[in-house]
């Protein structure tokens, strides 16, 4: 079978294993409205929270993200199903990539979702000509840290203080993600006047950063987890 | 760290003269720690005293001396660390020595990017008024720090040593790609908000000689101690990589020697059991026909 074949076999795996167990809508979800809340709290004034609003929604979505990649790897190596895999001859790439796509497709919904919680509870606006520029974004900002999370995942997972050490090594690498995304959404909402072809330099950023990573990722995957 | 054991001293990393003794020192490391001590004497002469105090800065720019060679000698030992994890991931021997080159680079190089970031704090405060300043390179360099006391959880994870020596490697090599990245969008992001804020280094074009000098003695003297430092270090992780197949080795013998000297006696009690599993067996064959 073909790498993308098999990559395509693993995503739809992890997500109709998310699907029936509702863990992403029961649990993810509502943990990342909850943490749009108590920023609110946080920033106790309407102006500061319309102001900061797209990097609050980038912030929410890295921390949900630690959530679902510990999830995404703790049901592969819960029954050794990683190593059952690695000894069927799966290639390790196409589980890389298999399963940095079902946390893409997660982390997307993810966002779209919180962009509307920032609409609602931030007093977001999402003007028709930075549509495009959002979309192109969202894409972009998903891919790198979908690469990202997926070998720090992969790197930690079946250790013990795997929970700390995961953030410890996800945060520093995603903050050019955080950084180019946060300017990207405020260009494309128009954020403290920001205008939409300010965005653009930073989408290049993010394509660059997921293409790094991406192909790092698969190439480190195997190695990393032949163990 | 020292010790009698006779074993443990032949964990040489390509040390030279290794003396009969315990320990990691040797001549050649002996030489180079005095000349450490010397240079680092020179540096205070010559940061304390004999360099004159800077028109603007006054005192406070004779952190310089201490504050941009450790940068310096931290840049080089994390480009010695990705080289080392390069040389043992694609090397054909996968020798754990460049492993443990590049966990001990690592190691001084955190330690030294912290000197820095507290220095610069220091230094920030007396001459900005602030701590810190969210310029680009000040960012970069945290982000740097954070980066690589991840690298050295990844190195206490566990397993073997062919294991940690594989994932360090990779992820050794993998931090030497998210520099860049992150020194790029850490520069876009500050050139937006702000101009580079003006680093005491950069306004010194015109620096006096002797300051100048006590500069270059600086990085000599700290050149030297990372030298010292990773000799050392290196030597050590040795010791401990050989403790741990010692550890093992020691356990399975412990195990082995309970056994022996009652040899003869478990033998025999083994063989009565055995004769009494024969015979339940053959009384269980008899019930049943």
């Amino acid at each position: 079978m073909s790498t993308l074949r098999i990559a395509r076999l693993v995503a739809a795996k992890d997500l109709r294993i998310e699907w029936n167990s509702r863990v992403f809508v029961n649990q993810v979800l509502p943990f990342a409205g909850v943490t749009m809340v108590i920023f609110a709290f946080a920033l106790d004034a309407d102006s500061i929270l319309q102001r900061v609003a797209p990097g609050l929604v980038w912030l929410a979505t890295m921390f949900s993200m630690l959530v679902l990649v510990q999830r995404s790897f703790a049901i592969e190596t819960a029954d050794g199903a990683l190593d059952a895999l690695r000894v069927a001859g799966v290639d390790p790439m196409a589980i890389y990539l298999g399963k940095a796509v079902a946390l893409g497709v997660q982390l997307l919904i993810l966002e779209v979702v919180l962009l509307f919680a920032a609409v609602i509870l931030y007093g977001q606006t999402i003007p028709a000509d930075g549509a495009v520029l959002l979309v192109i974004t969202l894409i972009s900002a998903t891919c790198g840290l979908a690469a990202v999370g997926t070998l720090y995942g992969g790197l930690a997972a079946g250790f013990t203080g795997r929970e700390t050490l995961l953030p410890l090594l996800t945060f520093p690498a995603v903050a050019p993600v955080l950084i180019g995304a946060t300017r990207a959404v405020e260009a494309a909402l128009g954020t403290a006047g920001a205008v939409v072809s300010d965005g653009w330099p930073w989408v290049g950023l993010l394509v660059v950063f997921a293409v790094a990573f991406g192909v790092g990722g698969a190439l480190a995957f195997g190695p990393l987890i032949d163990e | 760290m020292t010790t009698t054991d006779p074993t443990l001293t032949h964990t040489d990393t390509g040390g030279d003269g290794r003396d009969d003794g315990a320990g990691t020192g040797t001549r050649g490391t002996r030489i180079i720690g005095i000349a450490t001590l010397i240079a680092m004497g020179w540096l205070v002469a010559f940061g304390l005293g004999f360099s004159p105090e800077d028109r603007d800065q006054r005192e406070s720019v004779r952190l310089l001396y201490v504050h941009v060679p450790t940068i310096w000698i931290a840049y080089l030992a994390f480009t010695v660390t990705a080289i080392s994890s390069g040389m043992y991931f694609f090397g054909k021997k996968k020798s754990l020595g460049w492993d443990r080159l590049a966990g001990a680079s690592a190691e001084i190089g955190t330690v030294f990017v912290a000197v820095t970031l507290v220095i610069g704090a220091m230094w920030g405060r007396l001459t900005w008024g602030v701590f810190w300043q969210w310029d680009a390179r000040l960012t970069t360099t945290a982000l740097m720090f954070v980066t690589y006391i991840g690298y050295l959880a990844v190195r206490r994870l566990g397993g073997t040593h062919d294991q940690r020596a594989r994932r360090s490697a990779i992820i050794g090599m993998i931090a030497v790609l998210e520099i860049p990245l992150v020194h790029w969008s850490v520069r876009l992001w500050r050139s937006l908000h702000q101009e580079a804020t003006v680093l005491g280094t950069d306004g010194d074009v015109s620096m006096d000689g002797l300051m100048l000098f006590s500069l270059f003695v600086g990085v000599i003297a700290f050149s030297l101690l990372y030298l010292w430092l990773v000799i050392h270090r290196t030597r050590v992780m040795a010791m401990e990589d050989l403790l741990d197949d010692r550890g093992l080795d020691d356990a399975l013998a412990a195990r082995r020697a309970e056994v022996v000297p009652s040899s003869n006696q478990a033998s025999s009690n083994q063989a009565s059991t055995n004769q009494a599993g024969t015979n339940q067996a053959d009384s269980n064959r008899k019930g049943t026909i």
